[in-house]
């Protein structure tokens, strides 16, 4: 069974985020770039399933520009197999990327597609739910642990809902999306980092899978939520209750 | 405009975070149109969809309708049955907009639905300025994104519940229920309802208050130090009616299951008061609690930046803190 990773390219998660002052996004010049958390999770959780036996191969997917490539070298230094690039200077909201990964699924056949539950620049959390749909897949969302039965071609799932955890029991082939506390990714060691140079990332284009790459929505403004005022400090619990009793009078 | 709201019930009730999306489908979308329907679909199976059916019916003035769909396949709220229900309703409804809350559900569930019906759904709307115009929060809500929804009908959306409160006076003035009707399910089968089954549900603590939903919340973070002092924090909670959160190195700790999570990937909150001890206040947590009316923050550290969003903060060890709060402060149970 094969295992394919999608992997997102963001801004590192530790960068404070600045909107750019015409509103049209927000500033991406010099700022730097990591594996989206969730797609870290994702990736790992492949690597752990190929390494007990259960899986043959894991194919990390990235989409976007050529920069993507470097993602792709992490995820290949942490252990992939190889990797795909799907080349694309088109905004590609997840319709798109899920169409795109269906096309590549009917290509490579994997057993399962592991995706983060979310990106954290956009903060969709759409595109594991979507692929799942048009492949008509079972999906198992927001996953804090992952148990694959080879024999019986099933994947047991505990899921991270609003009540507590729910488990599904999925019909392999399946989509699995990963929450935070699924696993704790690998950082990539040099001498892996060296060998993933020569593993193969393959390229191709939206065009040559034939993906028509649909723009239904249209980016109108991105702007600064609005600022809280500053508080005050106050110097003790007595004081604390007195302020809440009396001037916010919420207790 | 004509709305599908994605209804989520819970013994016998259809839950507050469905009435927001509601609350959302009636307040803004149809601004400015004549006709503005709201039909909302419940699903599952037996007596508790019965109930939840008929609370819904009586639980918001705006409601046209409310759709029923009986089955076994819908017995439990998988994403695979509830896709192609909503495919195989929209393809006889025609409607202009779908709504889901954005629930651990409705994340589930639309994006699917939405890829069934081919068009791109917008996550965790809080702000609606047109019929096909929406805010929604990027980068765990550091900025603020306008998108314009220009494909094909429908326009699917989840809302994030906190934006779009429930006044309690719209949920009581209903005097007669809405009609309900059958959703006629002859036709209803999809090659994928099967292949994912329901095995169980854990839930550590039901007495709890609602932590999506509760007026008071008191979070406590990693400083709390270990599952016997989050106690501390549960005692305060229950002492002011509230609900209790955690950041998630507390809930990656071990202190309190995972669905206390409060954050840009767990729970969105925005109670009246929401009081953080021992919370450092990390760009991820405060994604999660920032819409809060009054935030009260105390840490040791006074350089947290927790301080920087708190409307009262208090420099102080929070083991002396919260026994002092238990004993002074007044009980509202």
């Amino acid at each position: 069974m094969k295992i394919m990773v999608a992997v997102k390219r963001v801004i590192d998660y530790a960068v404070k985020i600045r909107v750019k002052s015409d509103k049209t996004g927000v500033e991406m010049n010099n700022i730097k770039m990591s594996m989206n958390p969730f797609c870290e999770i994702a990736l790992e959780e492949a690597l752990r399933i190929k390494e007990s036996g259960l899986a043959s191969e894991v194919i990390a997917v990235s989409m976007g520009s050529n920069q993507c490539v470097d993602t792709l070298r992490t995820g290949l230094a942490m252990g992939a197999d190889r990797a795909i690039h799907v080349d694309t200077t088109s905004t590609l909201y997840p319709l798109s990327v899920a169409k795109i990964l269906k096309a590549l699924i009917d290509i490579e056949k994997p057993g399962l597609l592991i995706l983060g539950k979310q990106a954290i620049d956009d903060d969709c959390n759409q595109t594991g739910q979507m692929v799942a749909g048009l492949l008509k897949w079972p999906q198992g969302t927001f996953a804090s642990k992952v148990v694959v039965d080879k024999e019986k071609q099933v994947a047991r799932v505990d899921r991270e809902v609003d009540g507590g955890l729910e488990t599904l029991c999925l019909d392999l082939p399946a989509v699995i999306t990963t929450d935070l506390r699924l696993n704790q990714p690998r950082y990539a060691t040099l001498p892996n980092i060296m060998k993933a140079k020569s593993k193969v990332i393959k390229k191709v284009t939206p065009a040559e899978l034939n993906v028509e790459i649909k723009s239904d929505l249209e980016l109108v403004q991105v702007t600064e939520p609005p600022k809280r005022k500053g508080g005050v400090i106050v110097s003790s619990v007595d004081e604390l209750i007195n302020k809440l009793k009396n001037e916010a009078h919420v207790i | 405009a004509s709305t599908l709201v994605l209804g989520e019930h819970e013994n016998g009730h259809m839950k507050q975070s469905s009435l927001s999306a509601i609350e959302a489908a009636s307040r803004a979308i149809g601004v400015g149109e004549e006709e503005n329907s709201i039909s909302v679909l419940l699903a599952g199976s037996g007596e508790s969809l019965q109930k939840a059916v008929s609370h819904a019916a009586m639980s918001h003035p705006s409601i046209s309708q409310v759709l029923v769909a009986d089955s076994d396949k819908l017995a439990h709220p998988l994403a695979e049955p509830w896709a192609a229900l909503v495919h195989l309703i929209q393809q006889s409804g025609g409607y202009s907009h779908i709504i889901a809350a954005s629930s651990s559900f409705g994340k589930n569930v639309l994006p699917r639905a939405a890829s069934l019906l081919d068009v791109s759904p917008i996550t965790d709307v809080i702000d609606i300025s047109g019929p096909k115009l929406f805010v929604r929060p990027i980068y765990a809500g550091n900025a603020l994104c306008t998108v314009r929804y220009t494909g094909v009908n429908p326009c699917m959306l989840t809302i994030r519940s906190t934006s779009f409160p429930v006044s309690l006076n719209s949920a009581d003035s209903r005097s007669e229920a809405a009609p309900i009707s059958q959703v006629d399910l002859s036709t209803f089968s999809e090659d994928s309802v099967g292949k994912s089954r329901y095995v169980n549900h854990t839930s550590q603590d039901t007495e709890r208050a609602d932590l999506g939903s509760a007026r008071v919340v008191i979070t406590g973070g990693r400083a709390l130090k270990s599952a016997e002092n989050f106690q501390l924090i549960e005692k305060l909670a229950a002492k002011l009616g509230g609900a209790v959160g955690a950041t998630r190195a507390a809930v990656d700790a071990g202190f309190v299951p995972n669905e206390l999570q409060v954050g840009q990937t767990g729970k969105i909150v925005a109670p009246e008061l929401y009081m953080a001890f021992g919370v450092s206040g990390a760009i991820q947590h405060l994604a999660g609690m920032r819409d809060s009316k009054v935030i009260v923050a105390v840490n040791k550290d006074a350089d947290a930046p927790i301080f920087q969003v708190a409307d009262y903060g208090l420099v102080a060890d929070i083991f002396e803190a919260i026994p002092e709060l238990l004993e002074k402060l007044p009980s509202k149970k």
